[in-house]
């Protein structure tokens, strides 16, 4: 394929640029929780998020890459012009690229998974044709945007109230506890392990029959349940600092268990939002390497989610951890009871999503689910106006992502094609 | 570019906190009675003097710390007790620290002196007042717990034993309140007539304090309630 090369190296640097950017600015809305409840400092909270954030990209981003990729736009139509579907992902990168530059700097709620979305709906419905468009799997993604804050709010709600239920309201509470919380550490243990198992690791060669994926993620979920047993063991409980607050023993015990929940945030955050930066490239490389063919077989290859990974590890040590600094430590309402409630029916939607290849927002997830522990009366107080415009600016960002893209996707198309 | 970070605006600040200093304020403010009378029986004019402006100093104090959250609350705020009672808490509270200052400054301004029968049980039952506020703010501050444990639970047995204590005080007051009453009308013959109506007017404002501060407590009861 003429200028092959270009466009491999054009679409690395766009991907990078948008991993680097999601690094940047997003991871500090999945940690900032972990951060504001003080389970986690700063510096902990940016180790974590890079290993757990990289871990996520490279073992469960290949489902919501593929959607990406190769989900929402007919390439059958392209296969006599291969370059067009090239043309279009570089357009996407570029144009959900610049509206979140623009976004971030006006502060506007915009999540990088409409953006992207609808810069590929709008390059492939313009540039291409209205039937180019896989519109049952767009809806499906539209869909999956509603329901998946409500899932998270629901789960987050249930959560807090059981512990209310087993630990804050009883007359021991701190008893109890050290009796239930490492039986959520197995649960969120178990959940990741079992939805990233199942959604295979074939990529990185392993294999696992069902039995097997429920034995291993049983035994992760105990593994996670002795470390957590171990470091609440490990605890310095002083009674004297129950005078101020009677909950304040009580809330070291969530602690450890909200630096658990912030790995699997973490984790579930990079499972699904890399996507954003490499489904695009995976899907120019696969063009390019196949020799022009738009094939819908080709298999992602694992360096692609690496550079992912990379690309969103550099943002967050390059620019992250300052925002992540500022923001958790701004969210002081928050106590390590609610913000593991919130952080883990966050991530649990969020993985599940991976697993299914949806690309969904991990803030308006997150959003959902401090709703719901809000609902609970767990929260001090939440701005409701915030959330009317976190939910309103996806409306906006679809068309605009659209917009840019259908011009990027003209820019380009005009380039090449001349030269 | 931080400040506009949409998860950092999602936390309003919780209104539990203000609420409480509130109320710590108030408390400083009205436990000012309790010299500020003895200064009265003693009959040091300059002492009296002195903790009646410190007195009014404290209530502005708690004045602008009450703007301060009402500033801060404003509607569209998901709170886990209704905005309602707490505006009417914090009303409540503000009032005690009101009360507080209107006492001592009549008590200046009029230039007025305690009969020296009803002096010592006057002292008794102004810091039984005292008490009260001070029972309202040890309750106001298990708000904190109540908002952690979501309103259920031992929270609330402990915080409804808290108001129970806080009505007996209350009662106590009542009872000294009719006593004094019955002493100052055996001997207000003999006293200018306008001095023991003020008298009158002092001895219910401090029974106030003690109103007030139980009032606090049933609108705590009555969130406990929801």
């Amino acid at each position: 394929m003429e200028y092959g090369l270009v466009f491999i190296i054009l679409a690395v640097v766009f991907g990078l640029f948008m991993a680097w950017g999601i690094g940047a600015n997003d991871v500090a809305n999945a940690m900032a929780t972990s951060v504001g409840s003080k389970a986690l400092t700063i510096k902990q909270a940016v180790i974590i998020a890079a290993i757990f954030e990289f871990a996520g990209a490279l073992l469960a981003g290949g489902q919501v890459t593929k959607t990406i990729r190769k989900g929402m736009v007919d390439s059958e139509l392209l296969s006599s012009t291969p370059e067009l579907l090239v043309y279009g992902m570089l357009a996407s990168l570029l144009a959900a690229g610049v509206w979140l530059l623009i976004a971030t700097f006006y502060g506007w709620p915009v999540s990088t998974t409409h953006s992207i979305v609808g810069a590929i709906v709008g390059f492939a419905a313009v540039g291409i044709g209205l039937e180019a468009v896989h519109w049952n799997k767009v809806s499906t993604i539209a869909m999956s945007w509603v329901v998946s804050p409500l899932l998270a709010g629901t789960i987050a709600f249930i959560l807090f109230n059981s512990v209310h239920r087993l630990i804050l309201d009883t007359a021991q509470p701190l008893v109890n506890a050290k009796k239930y919380v490492p039986f959520y550490m197995f649960l969120v243990g178990f959940i990741i392990a079992l939805v990233t198992l199942f959604k295979g690791l074939k990529h990185v060669g392993l294999e696992t029959t069902p039995l097997q994926s429920y034995s291993i993620a049983i035994g992760f979920g105990l593994l996670i349940m002795i470390i957590g047993k171990i470091l609440i063991s490990r605890i310095n409980f002083d009674p004297g600092e129950d005078k101020v607050f009677h909950y304040t023993n009580v809330e070291k015990i969530f602690s450890v268990l909200m630096m658990v929940t912030a790995c699997s945030m973490a984790f579930a955050h990079g499972s699904n939002d890399v996507a954003n930066a490499i489904g695009p490239v995976a899907a120019v490389v696969g063009v390019v390497q196949s020799g022009g063919e738009v094939s819908q077989k080709s298999v992602l290859p694992l360096w692609i989610l690496g550079l992912g990974g990379v690309g969103i590890v550099a943002g967050l040590a390059m620019y992250g951890h300052k925002v992540i600094a500022t923001v958790g430590s701004g969210i002081t309402a928050l106590t390590p009871s609610r913000g593991f409630a919130a952080t883990l029916a966050a991530s649990v939607t969020v993985v599940l999503a991976s697993g299914t290849g949806l690309p969904i927002s991990t803030t308006h997830t997150l959003v959902g689910a401090v709703l719901g522990v809000g609902l609970a009366r767990g929260i001090g107080a939440i701005n409701l106006g915030v959330v009317r415009t976190v939910f309103m600016s996806w409306i906006v960002t679809l068309p605009a992502g659209a917009f840019l893209a259908i011009l990027f996707f003209y820019i380009l198309k005009g380039i090449f094609s001349v030269a | 570019m931080v400040a506009k970070n949409y998860i950092y605006r999602l936390f309003g600040r919780s209104p539990v906190k203000p609420l409480q200093t509130h109320m710590e304020k108030v408390l400083i403010c009205v436990k000012e009675l309790i010299p500020f009378f003895q200064a009265i029986v003693n009959e040091d004019d300059i002492e009296a003097n002195k903790i009646q402006k410190n007195i009014s100093k404290l209530e502005k104090e708690a004045d602008k710390l009450k703007k301060d959250l009402r500033l801060h609350l404003p509607t569209g705020m998901m709170l886990p007790v209704s905005r309602t009672d707490l505006l009417d808490i914090l009303r409540l509270q503000d009032q005690i620290a009101n009360r507080a200052k209107d006492i001592a400054g009549i008590m200046i301004g009029r230039k007025m002196v305690l009969p020296a029968r009803i002096g010592p049980l006057f002292l008794e039952y102004v810091q039984r007042c005292v008490d009260a506020a001070d029972q309202a703010n040890k309750t106001v501050n298990e708000l904190d717990e109540l908002v952690e444990t979501g309103f259920r639970g031992s929270e609330v047995e402990l915080v409804k034993s808290m108001i129970n204590k806080l009505d007996s005080i209350e009662s106590d007051t009542d009872k000294l309140q009719i006593k004094i009453r019955s002493i100052l009308f055996k001997i207000e013959k003999d006293l200018p007539p306008v001095d023991v109506m003020f008298l009158y007017k002092i001895i219910e404002g401090v029974g106030d304090l003690a109103d007030q501060s139980q009032r606090v407590g049933s609108r705590l009861q009555l969130m406990l309630a929801r």
